[in-house]
């Protein structure tokens, strides 16, 4: 089973993107799951959402301590919450930052990709909502989504040109954590 | 055919199948999704039935009385706070054995306010006479609310039914879920077709009061109905199983008990938990086996004292507590169960509030458990106290 940990704040969809990342990987064929850790409903308060990818059913209820991957939506958090607290050895830690050369303390073994996803929502949805954008750098280094199951996934969420300005921002991300690699 | 969505939405749209013709209903965290969601499919034409929006949850429950009296399926979804000021009519409806059904998202009783889970809610109504389901999963939630109408609704039974499921950790969650069709739905659970209800041309009274000549009798044969459900309960949870291949006909479900040395007694979301915690510690050597309740109203006293007959020590994982008593609920009836017998039943008291709970905890418990230790909270933070 791994586990994937996201860091945000209220508003900034990090519920959704787990649950579209977990409904992403069902359609892979994957048995996943799907929360919120549980808390005050507050615009900009710290916020985070788990998913886990299984090859059956997730019995386990717990939250994520020793997550597989994190996703951190906001570096800013990074001062203010241990975000990298208890991520696995050979884990990826995957930052939203427009500082192309911060250096954040991971865990030994943690694999830090930093991402301006800012940048990128904003030039393909107009909005500096990062989380679609997010899910494509995380199918792209994760590998435990396919890029065409989350373009559904965004399709089935989101009306129209919504879904085809986030999928757009989920791509650019996409292609260049593939380009890196 | 499987499907992933969020907890909530499934056991809608279990609702939904179940063809209510009466949903009444009021909005509380971690129960709104459900009606939320209830309310779109009659907007949407795709659910047959009168949707009340009411000012209370008193008048919530109040109404489904009145229209499961005059014999329509009626249905409503609650959670603490919620379900304390309905609870002068939780007990009406059940008295007059009245088969409504109820989805309740498991959460903390105030005060302090919480809006995080545990089972206080449910558990403060054992005593109403409304039987309690409670579900592990999402699959068990969804299924659970079929299974509640169609026995509450047998003619040797009528009684009022909860299906309890853990607030946030299931209502919000997304998982996959085996969702029935409609014709499975309508293959399984007949129309609601009482012999008696209030009718202008066949006038009668439902909940009358009761001289002391009158009264004892009622709750003797509301007693006797409770003590029925269980051969209910089984002959449907097992047809069920024949049509849809869950069978749900046991009140109680081993897990790797067979040979287990310490069993754990649990209910509800923390049993997914627990049996991963027990894969481990049976890696690890150690004989651990998780006896999960389904249903807790009627409670399965001979089934949990049969399945336990032959462990050396039972640890009790409770999410309520009945405060002045020896602990939570479930421990209190499970030593009952086990009256006569040499065997420890220890009681743990956890994740009251929405503390999480996560494996290493349960282990933590089971070796308590084997050092004699319990009939305790567990997890305490000692710097409040």
């Amino acid at each position: 089973m791994r586990e994937l940990r996201i860091h945000g704040r209220g508003g900034q969809g990090s519920v959704t993107a787990a649950e579209l990342i977990a409904v992403a990987a069902f359609e892979g064929g994957v048995f996943s799951q799907a929360f919120p850790a549980f808390g005050v409903e507050r615009r900009g308060a710290p916020v985070q959402a788990f998913v886990r990818f299984n090859n059956q059913r997730v019995r386990l209820r717990s939250q994520v301590y020793e997550p597989d991957y994190i996703i951190v939506q906001d570096s800013t958090l990074i001062k203010d919450v241990n975000v990298f607290a208890g991520v696995k050895a050979g884990g990826i830690a995957i930052v939203n930052t427009a500082d192309k050369n911060a250096d954040f303390a991971v865990p030994e073994g943690v694999k830090l990709i930093l991402i301006d996803a800012t940048s990128i929502a904003l030039k393909a949805i107009g909005l500096p909502i990062t989380n679609t954008t997010l899910m494509g750098a995380f199918a792209a280094a994760s590998g435990e989504i396919q890029f065409t199951a989350l373009e559904n996934a965004l399709k089935h969420r989101f009306p129209g040109e919504l879904a085809t300005k986030n999928i757009a921002a989920a791509k650019i991300a996409y292609d260049s954590i593939k380009g890196a690699a | 055919m499987m499907e992933i969505t969020e907890g909530s939405h499934a056991v809608a749209e279990a609702v939904r199948l179940s063809r209510p013709q009466v949903v009444s209903a009021y909005p509380i965290t971690p129960q709104t999704h459900i009606v939320e969601a209830l309310a779109d499919f009659v907007a949407n034409g795709t659910l047959d039935a009168e949707y009340l929006t009411v000012d209370s949850e008193l008048s919530a429950l109040s109404a489904c009385v009145g229209a499961s009296a005059a014999g329509s399926r009626t249905y409503s979804a609650t959670t603490s706070q919620g379900l304390m000021l309905m609870a002068e009519v939780v007990f009406n409806a059940a008295g007059m054995r009245l088969p409504i059904v109820m989805s309740i998202a498991n959460r903390a009783l105030g005060a302090p306010l919480s809006i995080w889970n545990d089972m206080q809610d449910s558990i403060a109504m054992r005593d109403s006479g409304w039987l309690q389901f409670y579900a592990e999963d999402n699959q068990e939630a969804t299924d659970l609310h079929f299974l509640a109408y169609k026995v509450a609704e047998d003619a040797t039974i009528q009684l009022p039914a909860f299906v309890c499921f853990d607030g946030f950790i299931l209502s919000h969650t997304y998982e996959p879920i085996d969702m029935l069709t409609q014709e499975q739905v309508d293959q399984y659970l007949p129309a609601y077709n009482p012999a008696e209800k209030l009718d202008a041309k066949d006038p009668m009274s439902f909940g009358m009061y009761a001289t002391p000549d009158y009264y004892m009798e009622f709750r003797y044969e509301m007693d006797e109905a409770q003590k029925r459900a269980k051969d209910v309960i089984a002959k449907y949870g097992k047809e069920f199983g024949t049509l849809f291949g869950r069978d749900y006909s046991a009140l109680v479900e081993g897990y790797q008990l067979a040979d287990a040395e310490t069993a754990i007694i649990a209910m509800g979301s923390i049993c997914g938990t627990v049996k991963d915690a027990i894969d481990e510690m049976r890696a690890a050597g150690k004989k651990v086996g998780l006896l999960k309740i389904r249903v807790f109203r009627p409670f399965p006293y001979e089934e949990i004292k049969k399945a336990l007959a032959h462990v050396q020590r039972i640890a009790v994982l409770d999410k309520n507590i009945s405060l002045g008593a020896k602990g939570g609920a479930t421990a209190i009836e499970v030593r009952d169960a086990m009256y006569g017998s040499t065997i420890p039943v220890k009681g743990y008291v956890l994740g009251l509030g929405g503390r999480d709970i996560r494996k290493k905890d349960i282990k933590e418990i089971v070796s308590l458990c084997e050092n004699g230790a319990g009939d305790q909270f567990y997890g305490l933070r000692k710097e409040l106290i």
